[in-house]
């Protein structure tokens, strides 16, 4: 069985500056982390390798760095990875940037299931996966908190809004990964120390086999940001006192007028 | 004074008391029954007469110097989360409440230091600190006890391996002694050889010298990085054998705690979480801190390596926000975890020297064979500080306090044998009296009661706690 997961590196912090006037995210000296849903996807992985047997395989896109997220997967358990790395795939929005996952995974080969995680934490669209499932023309579900493989395919659950649903799909086919009851495994030393020299290899835009730099990075991005700007926040907090039933009625008061209750 | 001669509050010092406090001052069913215990109720509930909440030193001082002349007892008491009873009132009096004294007082950012009245609660200050890029070293993991509190028990906690414990942090005290007089020890130096170390002496103390109303307490700049390690081990031995070794290597981690598979579940169940790893019978977790990547990357390569030579299954590394909470939120509900795992349970809260450590955690195992007994442990295997709890679960009352009694006795003895201490954190409040009277040797106790004896001549602050005065 041959996995593909689709891992992306994101700020580690959870505030990061915002340029106002450009309205683009501050990164330079942001330290950068896997994206947490991505460790909760190569974790479906390594457990549907462990059951059926196979190769995961990690795949991201980005700048030459991106190699380090590579590493990552490695030593959490990956067999093999993948950049996407090219400067005319900078400035990607979620639609040129789910075509260029889908051009790169073709390079591949075969595969049975590709899987992301459910959004990301920086561009939180939790649009690429299933747009990289159209490009490649597979079924895909998202949002699956359970799965299983099963003969020829893979049974999983999906966390809706209202409702659980169990479907059944036939291989190839993408799945994103809600948390269910995955826990990410943590980088192994080990590994670390075995894998330092596996080579992480880099398809660049020459190797796609869509020389249309049109629909690619920037010009393949429809999507344009108007303005971006941090949400407001308040440390705004009253203190009250008195007896326990006084500040219950007081809480309950207040949390009504707050539309809360 | 012994208890017989302890005045009775009357409905002239409840007047008094009303007087200077208004509202806040609480008797009969008016006390929350809280006050009657602390985490452990198991070592007995003992209502005060009064309970004051105050909000100054200045009433603090009015009510000791009251009680002084009227020979009432004088108990403190912050959020209530001491493992001993220090903050029960056994003798009954006055009960003096500091969990309305809240407020941070002030953040010196060019002398690094931070002035907070006795009650303010440990995580806040955490919080506040790091708001402003600075840390409050000091991590006991009862983030709801007071700062006070704290200073009082000298609390440990995790990062004690790295950065000492509270008392190591503790600049200045302001402090009210026997007789309602205030004293200012220490303040805004790093250096102080004026006299006698007063506020060293009142540092773990538990209100039996003194009540601390306000602390100066020293900061450091915020480490810019954390990372942790888990690292499982086939057996106990392999696994505490490590952590010599390391410091051998002139290593000083943040933390190095220890736990055997036992708890991890237990916590995994408390807290409906899953573990990172939890097929090892016993794990190590360090943790590192540092102000670039390098010098913590240089620092947990070597220790890695030496846990693998040590015998270590493997290492895993933990580096972010994510992958910290996997393994400290559990690690953090140890505790509480156990605590639900049974009926009743009581603790030990040893320390022996680190080397030893290995040797102490078999003897359990061989103890709770020989007394059909589920003992569990976990500890700070960087100070040799272990928490042990003998568990109940559904034993014959009786046959239970037999037990327990047995082990309690073993252990302690065990520890002496051992050159270790009778608590290591938590303190002796009255529950674990008999075990430091047992340990000490005479003359040593003779000088603690001296002391006690010298700054309460009387006996009223928080009697019967610590060292008995006949």
């Amino acid at each position: 069985m041959k996995i593909i997961v689709c891992i992306k590196q994101v700020p580690s912090v959870s505030q990061v500056g915002i340029d106002e006037e450009t309205g683009v995210l501050l990164r330079d000296g942001v330290q950068t982390k896997l994206n947490p849903y991505d460790l909760l996807a190569l974790e479906a992985a390594f457990l549907l390798r462990e059951r059926h047997g196979g190769e995961v395989v990690a795949v991201t896109m980005g700048p030459p760095q991106a190699e380090q997220a590579i590493r990552e997967a490695y030593y959490m358990g990956a067999d093999r990875g993948y950049v996407f790395s090219d400067a005319r795939f900078a400035g990607a929005d979620v639609l040129a940037t789910s075509y260029t996952l889908s051009q790169g995974i073709r390079l591949l080969g075969a595969f049975d299931l590709v899987i992301c995680g459910k959004q990301t934490t920086d561009g939180d669209t939790a649009q690429v996966g299933p747009a990289v499932a159209e490009y490649l023309g597979i079924p895909h579900v998202a949002w699956v908190e359970h799965m299983e493989g099963a003969d020829g395919g893979i049974r999983v659950r999906q966390d809706l809004p209202d409702t659980c649903e169990t479907v059944f799909m036939k291989y190839p086919c993408l799945i994103t990964v809600e948390r269910g009851a995955l826990v990410p495994r943590l980088p192994s030393w080990r590994r670390m120390k075995g894998l330092r020299e596996r080579p992480v290899e880099i398809f660049s835009f020459v190797d796609f086999m869509d020389g249309d730099e049109g629909k690619y990075g920037l010009s393949g991005s429809p999507t344009r940001v108007i303005r971006m700007f941090p949400p407001k926040s308040s440390d705004s907090r009253e203190t009250w006192t008195g007896s326990g039933a006084e500040l219950a009625e007081r809480m309950k008061s207040k949390l009504q007028e707050m539309k809360v209750l | 004074m012994n208890t017989m001669e302890f005045s009775k509050v009357n409905t002239e010092d409840i007047a008094y008391l009303k007087d200077l406090c208004g509202e806040r001052v609480f008797t009969g069913d008016a006390i929350h029954e809280d006050y009657g215990h602390d985490e452990m109720p198991e070592y007995g509930v003992h209502m005060p007469d009064v309970v004051v909440e105050a909000l100054t030193t200045d009433e603090v001082s009015a009510i000791v110097a009251y009680a002084h002349v009227r020979g009432i007892p004088i108990v403190p008491r912050g959020t209530g989360t001491g493992l001993c009873g220090g903050c029960v009132a056994i003798h009954g009096g006055i009960m003096i409440s500091t969990a309305r004294m809240n407020k941070i007082i002030e953040f010196d950012e060019k002398n690094l230091t931070v002035r907070v009245q006795a009650g303010v609660v440990l995580l806040d200050l955490i919080e506040e600190s790091k708001k402003r890029g600075l840390l409050y070293c000091p991590d006991p993991g009862e983030k709801s006890a007071t700062i006070g509190g704290n200073i009082m028990t000298n609390a440990g906690g995790m990062r004690a391996v790295k950065y000492g414990v509270t008392g190591d942090h503790v600049l200045g005290l302001t402090c009210v002694l026997a007789d309602g007089s205030i004293i200012e020890t220490g303040g805004k130096v790093v250096k102080d050889r004026s006299g006698y170390d007063l506020k060293g002496m009142f540092v773990g103390s538990e209100g039996t010298l003194c009540v601390v109303t306000e602390a100066l307490m020293r900061l450091l700049p915020l480490p810019a990085y954390t990372m942790s390690l888990l690292v499982p081990y086939e057996s106990v031995e392999a696994c505490i054998s490590t952590v010599p070794r390391i410091m051998e290597a002139r290593i000083v981690p943040t933390a190095v705690e220890f736990a055997q598979r036992e708890v991890v579940l237990l916590a995994e169940k408390s807290l409906g979480k899953t573990f990172p790893h939890k097929t090892a019978p016993a794990y190590l977790i360090f943790s590192f801190d540092g102000s670039t990547q390098e010098e913590l990357s240089a620092a947990y390569e070597k220790v890695a390596d030496i846990c693998l030579e040590s015998g270590a299954i493997d290492v895993f590394i933990s580096d972010t926000e994510e992958r910290l909470e996997s393994i400290w939120a559990p690690r953090g509900e140890f505790l509480e975890a156990i605590k639900s795992s049974t009926d009743e349970m009581d603790e030990c809260d040893v320390v022996v020297p680190r080397g030893r450590m290995a040797d102490f955690i078999y003897f359990l195992e061989e103890l709770r064979k020989e007394q059909d007994i589920r003992i569990v442990s976990f500890g700070h295997a960087g100070d040799g500080n272990l928490h042990v709890y003998v568990c109940r679960d559904g034993m014959d009352k009786e046959e239970y306090a037999k037990k327990l009694q047995t082990c309690m006795q073993a252990m302690y003895d065990k520890a002496k044998d051992m050159d270790g201490k009778v608590s290591g954190e938590h303190g002796i409040g009255h529950a674990k009296r008999e075990y430091l009277a047992q340990s000490l040797s005479p003359e040593e106790m003779a000088a603690m009661k001296a002391v006690k004896q010298a700054f309460d001549s009387k006996g009223i602050m928080n009697p019967g706690k610590v060292v008995y005065i006949d």
